[in-house]
């Protein structure tokens, strides 16, 4: 591929992942060439609630969080991350989810993430609006919310800035030995990394990956009736259990007074239209919890699809059986939170250093092995 | 449950009257519903202090065979139905056969000054004047383009304004030449005729643009360009609009096939009036500005052909027509001056949901991609309105609607049917 362009780094897909990427490999001096064709950030990206959120329930999964939750902190003055921190209070049913979350503070404690039980007094001080009869939470104040397309546009343009090239409107079609060839039929040679989320399969079938869709709602402007992202604490079991459908509370304010309602996943749907039947269901569950929600005027409702592997966790290292092919992908519904800890872990691995956290987990070998 | 009719029809103004009747005519079961308390459309929308027009009184008394469903709102689509808030709840409303006559909105402009208070849209200053707004006293300027600048004028006058001058776009030489065609539409010429007569006085200024409107919290003057340079016009009102674009969100939300109009979208529909979905169909404006003639004949066409007397509806075909003969008049003469498009600098507000200047969008080739990086489109409107101006400068076509159609009870979404009486405790603050 001697004719083609010749880069350092060739990053697939612009989502915040790649973005991520990009930006992590152009700051180590490589030279990085970056495809996408559609809007920076349009896909999966654009979707997502934004919610800076470290999840307990699997230690590697913890590891990755925290270690991008330390990296955002270098955003939280950035006009563009419309970074809030908000904090995250987890909603306790009841005494056994109370009991649960004791269990769960202690582990964030000891992976360095601060966060405590709050008893029903403070919550409803904290959140005036939940309705009576909940039994506590937990509180993890540092944690936040961003804006992730304009992030992701931002750390494209800072890749740019410092003399990388984007292919903008350009598709990857094929991924020949050495390099790629684009929809126009150009070809670019170099080091690949395809970050293009749940179009993995399209470009390595070898590596599996489910679309999972999730609706949102947002509302108008409403300042003061939350305060923090609100979740309850069975959300892992929708988020990390295979239920082929299921919803969640998961309320945000975000900066600008809106309030933003999630959450629900599925499988089996492939189309992107907002189905009522899901909204329906999604919207109970969140009245269950803030009764006061029934009246507020929606916006807009959307659909996204959370890139999901077998095992949960993303593909983040070389792709098995192949040369100077890397992949980072497959975060399902906390790619935003992990992206920055993806780019620096797979630029770590890519330049041959040591990366800061164990890179075993999340080895795409381990679904081909 | 869904209620059922066998017709359903959305909108209330002299097409959806129109298909109504038509259809009741068959003896179909028909429901009629619209977003306002009361039936008429824009033209003949409910005046506090005048009565309707004949026309008007006689369509009305056709409600005695149809469901009126007065303040419904369709905001989503279901698969059993229509989702419908109303004060109360919300409804889901089946239906064998859908006609869509949800008609146009005026095409706002962007130039610099247009936000500020006391400045609005043409036909928006007509409606609230119906609607009992204050007008008496005040000084008004109406600006823009095409006939509907003459319907608010008198309006207007009829409520007490003084207004100062109608400001109409198109040059003389244009609006004579449209003014000779007349000749062809005697009843156009009649109410043209009368228009002039209610607006005697009135100065009529052709060739002449508001380029700016001035004012610190609130609208002073206006500085208008015409044909013997620009004039400053002192004033605590301007109405200002250019024509009117099909409204076609809900059409598009049923997934019914659209068709660009120069620089608009309009419903595709056949010679029978029927969109690309089986048993759905449009009519008037919403299939291409067309005017109140047009839309009568178009709304008693879908109201057979949707109670299934196709034959009925065929033989109103000619007639249309030549009904639609004259929109085409209008829509040569009254064409935009391209110096309209250029009056909006970068500076100017497009998006006033959320306050996006048109130098923000500079450099953005994409609706989506702009909305994405500035949250232009994304307010409370979801581009309607910046999204049409947009479309009219050239820059980009509005992206994709998602449900609710317009702002809804989160509860609505929900499908509940009634509310609780805490939910609309909450006001926010
Ligand atoms: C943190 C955050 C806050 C947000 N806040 C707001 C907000 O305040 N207001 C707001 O409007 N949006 C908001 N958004 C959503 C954003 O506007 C959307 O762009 C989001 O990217 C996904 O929306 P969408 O699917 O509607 O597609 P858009 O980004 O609008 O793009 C439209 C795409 O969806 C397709 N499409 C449209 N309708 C359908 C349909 N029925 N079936 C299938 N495809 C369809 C179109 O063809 C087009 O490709 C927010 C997003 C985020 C991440
Ligand atoms: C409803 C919802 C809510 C969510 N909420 C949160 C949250 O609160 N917090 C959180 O951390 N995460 C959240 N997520 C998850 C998060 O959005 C994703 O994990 C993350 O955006 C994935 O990023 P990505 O870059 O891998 O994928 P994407 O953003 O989908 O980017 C992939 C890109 O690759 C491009 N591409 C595809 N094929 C090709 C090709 N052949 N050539 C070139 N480019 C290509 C696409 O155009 C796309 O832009 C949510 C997801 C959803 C759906």
């Amino acid at each position: 591929m001697s004719a083609c362009a010749n880069y350092d780094l060739i990053v697939i897909g612009a989502g915040i992942v790649g973005a991520s990427c990009a930006d992590a490999a152009s700051a180590e001096g490589l030279r990085v060439a970056i495809i996408e064709p559609g809007p920076i950030g349009g896909g999966a990206t654009a979707a997502a609630m934004g919610h800076l959120v470290a999840m307990d329930d699997d230690p590697a999964e913890l590891a990755l969080a925290r270690y991008s939750l330390r990296h955002w902190e270098a955003f939280a003055e950035l006009e563009e991350a419309e970074f809030s921190r908000c904090g995250t209070l987890w909603v306790a049913r009841n005494e056994h989810e109370y009991q649960a979350a004791r269990t769960r503070s202690a582990r964030l404690a000891s992976a360095g993430i601060q966060a405590h039980l709050v008893d029903a007094a403070t919550l409803y001080e904290l959140e005036p609006a939940l309705r009576p009869d909940l039994a506590g939470g937990m509180l993890v104040p540092g944690e936040a919310v961003v804006y992730p397309p304009r992030v992701a546009r931002h750390l494209v343009q800072r890749a740019l800035a410092r003399s990388a090239t984007l292919y903008a409107g350009r598709r990857v079609v094929a991924l020949p030995t050495g390099g790629v060839r684009l929809d126009n039929d150009t070809c670019l040679s170099g080091p690949v990394l395809v970050a293009t989320g749940c179009a993995l399969p399209e470009l390595l079938p070898m590596l599996p990956m489910r679309a999972r869709k999730g609706h949102l709602v947002i509302t108008d402007r409403y300042p003061h009736l939350v305060h923090h992202q609100l979740l309850e604490l069975g959300y892992a079991d929708s988020a990390h259990g295979d239920a082929d459908s299921s919803v969640a509370f998961n309320v945000q304010p975000r900066p600008t007074g809106q309030i933003l309602i999630g959450s629900s996943r599925e499988f089996s749907a492939t189309d992107a239209e907002v189905s009522p039947a899901m909204v329906q269901r999604m919207l109970e569950r969140a009245f269950a919890f803030i009764p006061a929600l029934r009246g507020l005027q929606a916006l807009r409702s959307w659909t996204g699809f959370r890139p999901t592997t077998p095992d949960g966790r993303p593909y983040l290292g070389a792709v098995p059986g192949a040369r100077d092919q890397w992949v980072a992908a497959g975060h399902e519904g906390l790619g935003v939170t992990t992206a920055l800890g993806s780019a620096r872990l797979l630029v770590d691995l890519i330049l041959g250093r040591q990366p800061a956290i164990d890179p075993t987990p999340y080895a795409p070998s381990r679904v081909t092995a | 449950m869904a209620k059922r009719f066998d017709v359903l029809v959305v909108g209330a103004g002299p097409t959806g009257l129109a298909a109504a009747q038509a259809a009741a005519s068959h003896g179909a079961q028909v429901g009629l519903l619209d977003a306002q308390a009361r039936p008429g459309g824009q033209v003949w929308r409910h005046d506090v202090r005048h009565q309707a027009p004949r026309a008007a009184r006689e369509a009305f008394a056709t409600l005695d065979n149809v469901t009126w469903l007065a303040q419904h709102s369709v905001v989503a689509n279901e698969p059993q139905g229509l989702r419908v808030e109303t004060p109360g709840g919300s409804e889901l409303l089946g239906y064998n056969a859908l006609i869509l006559a949800t008609g146009a909105r005026e095409r706002l402009l962007p130039f610099p000054g247009w936000t500020l208070p006391g400045v609005c849209g043409a036909g928006g200053a007509q409606a609230l004047t119906k609607q009992g707004w204050p007008v008496a006293g005040k000084r008004v300027v109406v600006a823009g383009s095409g006939p509907l600048l003459l319907a608010a004028a008198a309006t207007l006058r009829a409520h007490g304004a003084r207004v100062l001058g109608i400001y109409e776009q198109a040059s003389a030489a244009t609006v004579r030449r449209f003014a000779s065609q007349l000749l062809h539409w005697p009843a156009r010429a009649a109410q043209a005729a009368a228009l002039r007569a209610r607006l005697a006085g009135v100065p009529y200024r052709c060739g002449s643009v508001v380029q700016r409107a001035h004012g610190e919290a609130q609208l002073q003057g206006v500085e208008v360009d015409g044909p013997r340079g620009t004039q400053r016009i002192d004033c605590d009102l301007l109405a200002v609009g250019y024509g009117l674009v099909p409204q076609v969100e809900l059409a598009a939300l049923l997934g019914c096939a659209l068709q660009q109009t120069g620089k608009h979208p309009r419903v595709r529909v056949d010679g029978l009036l029927r969109t690309s979905v089986p048993g759905i169909f449009a009519a008037g404006e919403i299939t291409g500005i067309g005017g109140l003639a047009v839309a009568r004949i178009e709304g008693t066409m879908a109201g057979h052909a949707a109670a299934g007397f196709d034959q009925e509806a065929h033989a109103l075909r000619a007639q249309r027509d030549k009904a639609r003969g004259f929109a085409a008049l209008l829509d040569t003469h009254f064409a935009l001056d391209p110096r309209i498009h250029r009056l909006a600098d970068a500076r100017t507000i497009v998006c006033r949901c959320e306050d996006i200047t048109l130098g923000e969008l500079d450099g953005f080739g994409d609706a989506r991609d702009a909305k994405l990086a500035t949250r232009c489109g994304m307010g409370a409107c979801q581009g309607r309105l910046c999204g049409s101006a947009l479309a009219e400068l050239g820059r980009f076509p509005r992206s994709g609607s998602r449900p609710p159609l317009f702002p809804a009870r989160l509860a609505t979404l929900a499908g509940h049917t009634s509310l609780s009486p805490s939910d609309d405790a909450y006001r926010g603050s």
